[in-house]
């Protein structure tokens, strides 16, 4: 069976660091920087990138829309 | 294992942000449903192709500058006074879809007269109707929608009935009405709910196209500032405090009508 692997795109200077999107992902891919970006918040970024499958659910539930979602066969 | 950088490309696209909001980072707090529902109606927007045929009616809360990020054409109405608005811009162009985005303080409190009575008329519009149980831009008063108990900034104790009466359903009552041709009840708190709620906003523009009435969509939202909780907390607690209260799902569909229905409500 193919691989399928996704990634994700994060605009880290209009998110704001809620975390809906890091409960809500299957595969506990994404976290909270360390880092913050200009306005202070700790962004979120992929942790974990070998494991996305390209849901697109952290997309769905992102309140501020700055997530943009791939994915491919392997 | 292949590069990250091979799979980002325009052919593997899974989801991106909706063409019909703008490039404005928006001002409210961070995980706030607002932004949830403001993607839906533009996803919507886009999927039916009717962006520059819509108007939008904002409210006055925190949803007062939907304006900024939606790109469609809008008005501002007074506090509470979006359905009568959305009336009479409906009634000089029928042609183009109008849709009022309004707050539980704004919808079930000070403008209950203007939704009872467009409703009743059967008006073909479209009302989001975003319900957090509080009225958050002021500061997370009380609302007639805050439940029993519930700690709010002007109520310290929790709600209490023997003052300050009972939630008020606003979304039963209207839903009684003959004029409303569809009504449900979502929530954007997981990626589940989310793709629910999309359909229902979808479905309540389509509802307005075929012009058999009021369609409204209430979405149960969170107010982590308000609530005083981080935004994950508060979707927590919604599931566990709001949902009893306020149950998701459709309470009134007349898009495919029922005989027995049109002989009890002639639609118009």
């Amino acid at each position: 069976m193919a691989k399928v692997r996704g990634a994700v795109v994060v605009d880290t200077e209009a998110c704001k660091g809620c975390s809906v999107c890091v409960v809500s992902c299957p595969k506990n891919v994404l976290q909270l920087n360390k880092q913050v970006n200009s306005r202070g918040y700790n962004y979120s970024y992929m942790a974990n990138a070998d494991e996305c499958i390209g849901c697109g659910n952290c997309g769905l539930v992102c309140p501020d829309s700055v997530i943009t979602v791939y994915r491919a066969k392997e | 294992m292949s590069n990250i950088n091979d799979i980002i490309k325009p052919e593997n696209l899974v989801y991106k942000k909706a063409d019909a909001l703008s490039d404005n980072i928006m001002h409210y707090c961070p995980g706030c449903s607002h932004g949830t529902v403001h993607k839906l109606i533009a996803e919507t927007l886009d999927e039916l192709g009717i962006q520059d045929k819509t108007i939008g009616v904002s409210p006055v809360g925190c949803g007062v500058f939907a304006y900024n990020y939606i790109n469609c054409d809008w008005q501002q109405a007074a506090h509470g006074r979006a359905p009568a608005l959305a009336t009479g811009t409906k009634r000089l162009m029928p042609d183009h879809y109008v849709f009022t985005y309004q707050g539980d303080g704004d919808l079930a409190s000070i403008g209950t007269s203007e939704i009872m009575h467009a409703v009743n008329r059967g008006e073909n519009i479209t009302v989001i109707f975003i319900n957090n149980g509080i009225y958050g831009m002021t500061g997370g008063q009380m609302a007639p929608t805050t439940l029993v108990g519930m700690e709010t900034s002007s109520s310290p104790y929790g709600r209490d009935i023997s003052i300050h009466g009972y939630p008020i359903k606003i979304t039963e009552i209207l839903a009684q009405l003959p004029g409303a041709a569809y009504v449900t009840r979502q929530s954007v708190h997981n990626a589940t709910a989310v793709r629910k709620a999309k359909k229902a906003v979808k479905k309540a523009f389509e509802v307005q196209g075929k012009a058999i009435g009021t369609s409204i969509v209430e979405i149960v939202s969170t107010c982590s500032s308000g609530w005083k909780m981080t935004p994950t907390g508060a979707n927590e607690w919604m599931t566990e405090n709001m949902f009893p209260n306020y149950p998701l799902g459709d309470i009134v569909d007349k898009s495919k009508p029922k005989q027995e229905d049109l002989e009890q409500f002639p639609l118009k």
